[in-house]
């Protein structure tokens, strides 16, 4: 059957000359209680970018840990190069050429980056590890994928994105014939993603198959040439990437439309009104010289939502840190309803009304072995309060109140908060944070590592808070996002104020201009807007 | 929308953790498995030594059972926010020294020339406070000095111990039934003494047991103290003063550590500089049969309890049988050893019901 004579549509056959180097048939994986994987199938076209997309929860990971030979199937099989594989540890999936990317990255940062490179494969001569020939090698993958860096640096004092180019330069040094990557650009600068897509064009022209997941849809129809959408564990569609586009993949993974976070209409603050938060000439010095911050203002009123716009390393993160009191040695003046801020503790700027839902949730917002009810009780144990014990009644009220009007996916509130997804965990720690009765709602990254249809969710409920009249900043990375939630957009870039956008003045050019802007060689970008 | 996978029955609201229904029962006997194993053990006693289910030895068993009860569950609560109190034995033994002196010796003000001999009572008051003087040593080092919980203790270990010896060069203090015309008899019923039949060592243990499983579970108290266990870092960013968590745990944990040592000495109506050594390893060995994992943030007091009991009937039941001293002390390694490698396997499960997610 020939292309043309088909109209197109969402689950075409495979046009003939692309050559599958693996399948995955059928594939079930069971665990106590559930059923992650559902007789998918999977197929994999050598020489193209496969990407895998779903929710959270979908079944990806699990699926991507079969074929990596981290997890075995319940059943089904696997065809490599047409016949039936199976792989019972990653090293004998990495010596059939199939190599992975974790999203959280594995690598040992006590070690160097030849080190880590050539961790259990080490170069030996009678015995002895030959470190100058590792290194030379790393240096030439590392040029290879245009990060120069000198490879007895040691792990942990790279970059987020750069510890990713190790991960990268780790699966290349293994001649892949098939690379899994899971979510690969999430902590990559705009330039970084650009070398990486390079790379991966590379690997592509190569015959390299690789398998790409990651939650960026207008990412995934750029470089991917063939989807594939898992829903709740189960194969959802399949296509080419030229027949579709992102309502489709939504839809797919969702199975429902979902629409774009609306923006509100604003009731414009009076320019009578006071501000709730001013910040003025806040700067933060940075350990070994320099700033991490500079000089950085802001104000916000009730009411609004305010965006900070900017690249990782910009400072966005350490401006939340010093709102929330964690950095005793930053300048500056804060003012909260017009009441300066001083050396007060977390917990004395929570209870003066700021509040912080971190970009970290696992690390930093959670308390994993406690159930979500009492996560979300965590921050204002005092409100249930009778006597001098906690009343469990007051308590039940109010987290099934939150749980309503957040739409927290969650059966009983004392399942533990481990068992709920991304999007519903980052729910629990905005429910967490609003029992505070803040002033001032931060949230960084809201967004990191949900899927679609929460994320909207999450959206509209930042826009109900503001329209109850809770002032709101918001760090993001998505340019998307700051131009469908935010008021007002302020951009960072290596700690200083480089843009400042109301929404209707908003471009993209100017926001990713001002985001990359070197303060010292180039003027700032002038405020586009007063206010 | 499907809903989570993971579905739970409403659990009893006691419980921190409800469980997926295709596994109820199993891991609801793995989670009591201390319990089970204490009326397991109960039973085979019972059948191997006509002497052991009697009331006369069921209380002997209980009396002690209290004094390392007592001990653990403040140990509970070091370990519950992940630390761990390795002095606690030696804080028994300066306890013991400190009201024997008190007892014997009376504090001497050598200035004025005269000695101020105490009540029992105040005698307990003051050892109780000595115990929390320890416990905040503890503490400073933990999170002033940021020192690791097992280096800071284990120093605490060697200078509560090596105090306890000098407070009377080596020597026992004797005979503490004190002098009526000092104001200072009474010492032994606090060991030996009981009220409506049972021993108030026994009462003790239950009044502590009481009070720390309501603070624990239904205090702000308790829940910060389980939140510190779970994740520091994220309960410092929800408003909780670490650092004053901490300090109060090792504060209470030398707290009944002194108790211990009161107790001890007015059983033995003695104090000898030895006294506590190695009881910590007993304490801690309660905390971990039951069912507290050593890396914090979970576990329960009625846990500990049951913990302290199933080493109680172990050592008294083996004692009945006639069996070795040495066979005991392998006999309680091995079971402890056992307890660990379950909190792991109990690790690992939530672990992979939560990896289930992705």
């Amino acid at each position: 059957m020939s292309r043309t004579d088909q109209t197109p549509s969402p689950d075409p056959v495979v046009p003939p000359g692309d050559r599958v180097i693996l399948v995955a048939e059928k594939i079930t994986k069971r665990f106590p209680g559930t059923v992650a994987l559902d007789q998918v199938d999977f197929t994999v076209y050598a020489g193209a970018v496969n990407v895998l997309i779903g929710e959270n929860g979908a079944g990806k990971s699990t699926l991507m840990k079969i074929l990596a030979g981290v997890d075995r199937a319940t059943s089904g099989r696997l065809l490599l190069d047409g016949s039936p594989v199976e792989f019972k540890s990653t090293r004998e999936a990495a010596q059939a050429g199939i190599g992975i990317i974790f999203q959280e990255l594995n690598l040992y940062p006590n070690l160097s980056i030849a080190e880590n490179i050539f961790v259990a494969r080490e170069l030996t001569r009678g015995g002895v590890v030959q470190h100058r020939t590792q290194e030379q090698v790393t240096s030439e993958l590392l040029n290879r994928l245009e990060q120069p860096l000198n490879p007895a640096t040691l792990v942990r004092d790279l970059r987020m994105g750069q510890q990713q180019i190790v991960e990268i330069a780790k699966a290349l040094s293994q001649n892949v014939r098939i690379l899994i990557m899971d979510e690969p650009t999430s902590a990559l600068t705009a330039a970084e993603t650009e070398a990486l897509f390079r790379i991966i064009a590379d690997l592509r022209a190569h015959g390299v198959a690789i398998i790409y997941i990651s939650h960026k849809l207008e990412e995934l129809l750029t470089i991917g040439d063939y989807l594939t959408v898992l829903r709740d564990g189960k194969l959802a569609a399949a296509s080419p990437a030229r027949l579709v586009n992102i309502g489709w993949i939504i839809e797919k993974m969702v199975g429902r439309n979902v629409n774009a976070p609306r923006h509100r209409v604003q009731t414009q603050p009076a320019a009578a009104d006071r501000p709730v938060l001013e910040v003025k000439n806040l700067s933060l010095p940075r350990a070994g010289g320099g700033f991490t911050l500079e000089n950085v203002s802001l104000t916000l009123r009730r009411g609004e939502i305010l965006a900070i716009f900017g690249l990782m390393g910009a400072g966005r993160t350490e401006l939340f840190e010093c709102l929330m009191g964690q950095h005793p040695e930053a300048n500056g003046e804060i003012r909260l309803d017009n009441r300066k801020l001083r050396k007060e503790t977390i917990r004395g700027r929570i209870d003066l009304g700021m509040m912080l839902v971190p970009e970290d949730r696992q690390r930093l917002g959670l308390v994993q072995k406690l159930s979500v009810a009492h996560n979300i009780t965590l921050a204002n144990l005092r409100r249930f309060m009778t006597s001098f014990w906690l009343s469990e009644r007051r308590e039940l009220l109010e987290i099934n109140a939150m749980i309503r009007s957040l739409s927290i996916k969650t059966q009983n509130p004392q399942q533990p908060i481990t068992s709920l997804s991304g999007g519903n965990q980052q729910k629990v720690v905005i429910a967490k944070s609003l029992l505070t009765e803040p002033q001032v709602l931060m949230l960084d990254e809201p967004t990191r590592g949900i899927d679609v249809g929460a994320k909207a969710e999450i959206f509209e409920i930042m826009n109900q808070l503001a329209e109850k009249g809770l002032a709101i900043l918001f760090v993001s990375s998505e340019l998307p996002e700051m131009f469908t939630i935010p008021d007002r957009v302020i951009v960072l870039s290596k700690g200083r104020v480089t843009g400042e956008f109301l929404h209707d003045k908003l471009t993209e050019e100017a926001l990713v201009l001002a985001a990359g802007a070197r303060p010292q060689t180039e003027h700032p970008m002038p405020a586009v807007s007063s206010k | 929308m499907p809903t989570t996978t993971l579905t739970s029955p409403p659990g009893p609201t006691g419980l921190h953790h409800s469980k997926p229904s295709g596994l109820s029962l199993g891991v609801l006997l793995f989670r009591l498995r201390a319990l089970i194993a204490l009326f397991v053990l109960l039973g085979i006693f019972s059948v191997l030594s006509p002497a052991f289910f009697t009331q006369q030895n069921l209380i002997i068993l209980v009396g002690q059972t209290a004094i390392n009860a007592i001990m653990a569950v403040g140990m509970t609560f070091v370990i519950l926010t992940g630390g761990i109190d390795l002095s606690v034995g030696s804080t028994v033994g300066l306890a013991a020294m400190i009201s024997g002196l008190l007892i014997d010796r009376g504090l001497a003000i050598p200035p004025l020339g005269v000695a101020v001999y105490f009540n029992i009572p105040a005698i307990i008051v003051l050892c109780l406070c000595l115990g929390l003087l320890v416990g905040a040593v503890n503490g400073i080092l933990i999170t002033r000095f940021n020192v690791a919980p097992f280096i800071a203790t284990l120093g605490t270990l060697y200078i509560a111990r090596g105090t306890a010896q000098l407070s009377n060069n080596g020597a026992t203090f004797p005979n503490l039934v004190g002098k009526a015309d000092l104001g200072n008899t009474g010492f032994p019923i606090l060991g030996s003494g009981s009220i409506l039949g049972i021993p108030i060592v026994i009462w003790i243990m239950f009044v502590f047991a009481g009070v720390a499983a309501f603070v624990a579970g239904k205090t702000p108290f308790g829940r910060q103290v389980y939140a510190v266990g779970g994740n520091e870092r994220a309960a410092e960013l929800s408003g909780i003063y670490v650092n004053r968590i901490k300090m109060s745990v090792y504060m209470i944990c030398g707290l009944c550590a002194s108790m211990t040592g009161l107790i001890t000495a007015s059983q033995l109506v003695a104090a000898h500089p030895a006294v506590g050594e190695s009881y910590e390893l007993n304490a801690i060995a309660a905390v971990v049969l039951g069912g507290t994992s050593l890396s914090g943030g979970r576990g329960a007091m009625w846990g500990t309890i049951v913990g302290a009991l199933v080493i109680g009937v172990l050592t008294n039941g083996l004692v009945l049988l006639g069996v070795q001293e040495f066979w005991k002390k392998v006999i309680t390694g091995l079971v402890i050893i056992l307890a660990v490698v379950l909190d792991q396997l109990q690790e690992r499960l939530q672990q992979r019901l939560a990896l289930k997610r992705s």
